[in-house]
């Protein structure tokens, strides 16, 4: 898009074009708002991006070639863990989920109730640390220790349950590393009582800010079709209207016992798909995570909380895909077995790598500071793009 | 004052010398102060506590231990930078920040000086920090840098029309632009400031304090140093000496457009009270309360609100300040001519 400039008639150089050009500018991977160490490589007219290239890799730590080389299935976990950082639980449940189909075992309902628990804990916890980064990111930095704040209330109830804060090792193959403590349900339920409040304060001070407004909605617009095109999932596809959800879709664990709904967006401040209703659909998911856990709470069933399971894990020979709803989106496990102790093949469908891929269509013709607010809108953790 | 110093000195010159740097005893201390006020102020509207441990007493000395870092720190002038341009700016932006100070009234007793078009002097002045920018920005040869430039070059001059417009409102009540003489026109009590007096100066008062905050790129302004997006804008190659004084003069600029706000609109130094709480240390206490108090509001809005994007910024420039503006002339203008 080269533009030319004729000099009016009179003036020296006149016939001659004025020839202005864009601008390669790196963004990342040492920039403030790439979330991790991503390079956007940013072709610019002046502060119109004209285009994005992502480049990834700069996380790479060969998480699916690990998991070949281990000495059993259950060593894993830990590696899933670390895709995606902030959501630990989330990535444990869907390879718990996807070992336990290919071994066909079925876990006691206990176990199932806590690793719902501890799955929603961690999407509040990841949505928090999206919504607070996002306003960071539009240049509010106080909602950031706000959400800060509340996630280490959840940080602590999972400090108490299995001794971490950040990496939990938490869900094993056939059940739990170890079971709640006996004052679990009251702390649950305090937290889930100061907890409804604050998104309400957080709403007052970030959501209906109008500069915050003016800055999210009609801004990277993605459109349903293109979301579907893309294959996004989470708050991304939601957030264009498609009510698509896996815990209500394709139910996993006991989702299918627990009542709630899936908020999608609305396009109530601007178009649909627009970077507030992505931001919006994170905060109505942190209130119906909210209520999942009370009510998994007070289901909580009594026994034991972990499966009889042969000493050594060897699934039969074949192959097994599961999928989950973590906070990002859709997680997917592809395990491949071939009757050994160790996995022959994972495969990690990552949602925030095809939810990154969406990224050049929408922000086409945005500005920088756009560009800034529809990747934090997209809410990618590197550790999970890169794996 | 000067008289004074003249009759004791004899030396015309070095008086002037002299006076020049009364106003850093104010400006140097009061940035050390209002950096660690900012720290504390943020860390607690955001349930933290900030510095705690250098110095004893809730961190005081917290500032006064980064400037002397700052100044051992290595001086870093990048190969592709245009070394003389890049060495200059620091110093072209304080210059401008400071300069300004020589004609704003600190007491009743003390003004650096008493030139008769001081309003239009200052206005004049602070356009030079600009000048800064733009080098400070350009002769880094970096494009986060040139992006901080551009916008804050852009930025500044679109907001100097509100200001000056506003500006000129009082200059039209108070029929002088010598900020000593618009002071003693406010003397005799709260009631007798402008913000007071006249039902348009009110208005003129938020179009001021508004553009004010997008000339000294504060939030919901502060896009010539957005970090979240220009990573650190102007100043992102500056580091150890020069980024001290760019940020001196970021805080010394803070309070002369609080300063004026206060002179013009909030009656400087005169006492609240009328005659009582008067003279010249008093008055020092108020016209330094005042602008303190303006630092505060600047502070609190920061760590509020988000930031605005570049076009939504000329939008509120051009398309909303500005006209307010132009309808507050004219009707202070009404009001002086109706009713006087």
């Amino acid at each position: 898009m080269q533009e030319t400039m004729t000099s009016p008639a009179g003036v020296p150089g006149f016939g001659r074009a004025l020839k202005t050009e864009e601008m390669v500018l790196n963004m990342g991977p040492q920039h403030p708002s790439t979330h991790g160490v991503l390079r956007l490589e940013v072709v610019v007219d002046g502060e119109i991006v004209v285009d994005v290239v992502p480049h990834i890799g700069y996380l790479h730590r060969c998480f699916e070639k690990h998991c070949e080389h281990m000495t059993n299935y259950q060593q894993v976990i830990p590696y899933a863990d670390r895709m995606d950082y902030v959501a630990a639980m989330s990535n444990e449940l869907g390879y718990v989920v996807a070992a336990e189909r290919m071994l066909k075992i079925k876990v006691p309902e206990r176990v199932e109730y806590i690793r719902v628990i501890m799955a929603e804990f961690s999407r509040i916890v990841s949505h928090l640390i999206a919504i607070g980064t996002y306003g960071m990111d539009i240049g509010a930095f106080t909602p950031f220790l706000y959400c800060m704040r509340d996630r280490e209330r959840v940080l602590d109830i999972f400090e108490q349950t299995c001794g971490a804060r950040l990496l939990y090792n938490y869900m094993w193959i056939g059940g739990l590393s170890h079971d709640v403590s006996p004052d679990f349900a009251d702390k649950v339920k305090s937290f889930c009582k100061y907890f409804r409040p604050t998104i309400k304060e957080l709403n007052d001070l970030l959501s209906y800010n109008k500069i915050f407004i003016r800055r999210t909605a009609n801004v990277g617009v993605l459109p349903r079709e293109v979301a579907l095109n893309y294959a996004v999932s989470g708050p991304v596809l939601r957030g264009s209207g498609v009510k698509w959800d896996l815990r209500k879709n394709d139910s996993y664990s006991v989702y299918d016992k627990l009542d709630f709904e899936i908020p999608i967006g609305a396009g109530k401040k601007g178009t649909v798909g627009d970077c507030w209703d992505r931001y919006m659909v994170r905060i109505h998911e942190m209130e119906q995570s909210v209520n999942i856990i009370e009510q998994a709470v007070d289901k909580l069933p009594t026994g034991d909380v972990q499966a009889a399971l042969p000493k050594r894990i060897r699934p039969d020979a074949g192959e097994t895909y599961a999928r989950t709803e973590t906070p990002k989106g859709e997680l997917g496990y592809y395990i491949v077995s071939d009757g050994s102790a160790t996995p022959f093949r994972i495969k990690v469908k990552s949602p925030c790598f095809v939810n990154l891929s969406a990224l050049p269509a929408i922000s086409r013709g945005a500005m920088i500071a756009d560009l800034v607010a529809i990747l934090g809108s997209i809410d990618i953790v590197l550790g999970e793009v890169d794996r | 004052m000067k008289e004074f110093l003249v009759s004791l000195l004899q030396n015309e010159i070095l008086v002037y010398s002299i006076m020049a740097l009364v106003p850093l005893v104010w400006v140097i201390p009061f940035a050390l102060f209002a950096v660690w006020w900012e720290r504390k102020i943020s860390a607690h509207m955001q349930d933290r506590l900030g510095p705690m441990r250098t110095g004893g007493w809730h961190g005081w000395s917290q500032t006064i231990a980064d400037i002397l870092k700052l100044i051992q720190k290595e001086d870093i002038i990048p190969t592709a930078a245009d070394k003389k341009l890049f060495m200059l700016a620091p110093y072209v932006v304080f210059t401008g920040s400071y300069a300004a100070y020589a004609a704003i009234p600190f007491s009743a007793a003390y003004v650096g000086s008493e030139i008769n078009i001081g309003l239009f002097y200052i206005i004049a002045i602070s356009s030079l920090v600009v000048i800064g920018l733009l080098m400070a920005g350009w002769a880094s040869n970096n494009k986060w840098s040139l992006f901080g430039a551009m916008r804050s070059a852009a930025q500044v001059i679109s907001y100097e029309i509100p200001v000056a417009l506003a500006l000129l409102a009082v200059v039209m009540v108070a029929g002088t632009f010598d900020l000593h003489q618009i002071n003693q026109a406010q003397e005799g009590g709260i009631l007798h400031w402008y913000i007071f007096r006249n039902p348009f100066l009110l208005p003129a008062f938020v179009i001021y304090f508004v553009a004010s905050l997008a000339e000294t790129n504060r939030t919901p302004f502060d896009i010539p140093e957005a970090e979240s997006e220009l990573v650190g804008g102007y100043h992102t190659e500056y580091g150890g000496m020069r980024f001290a004084i760019l940020f001196l003069s970021e805080y010394a600029n803070m309070f002369a457009v609080s300063s004026i706000a206060a002179t013009l609109f909030f009656g400087g130094w005169t006492s609240p009270f009328g005659e009582a709480l008067s003279g010249p240390w008093w008055g020092l206490f108020w016209f330094l309360g005042k602008g303190m108090a303006f630092i505060f509001v600047q502070m609190w809005l920061r760590w509020t609100l988000p930031r605005l994007r570049v076009d939504q910024l000329m939008y509120v420039g051009w398309k909303v300040l500005i006209p307010f503006a132009f309808v507050v002339v004219l009707g202070v203008g009404f009001w002086v001519m109706v009713i006087g």
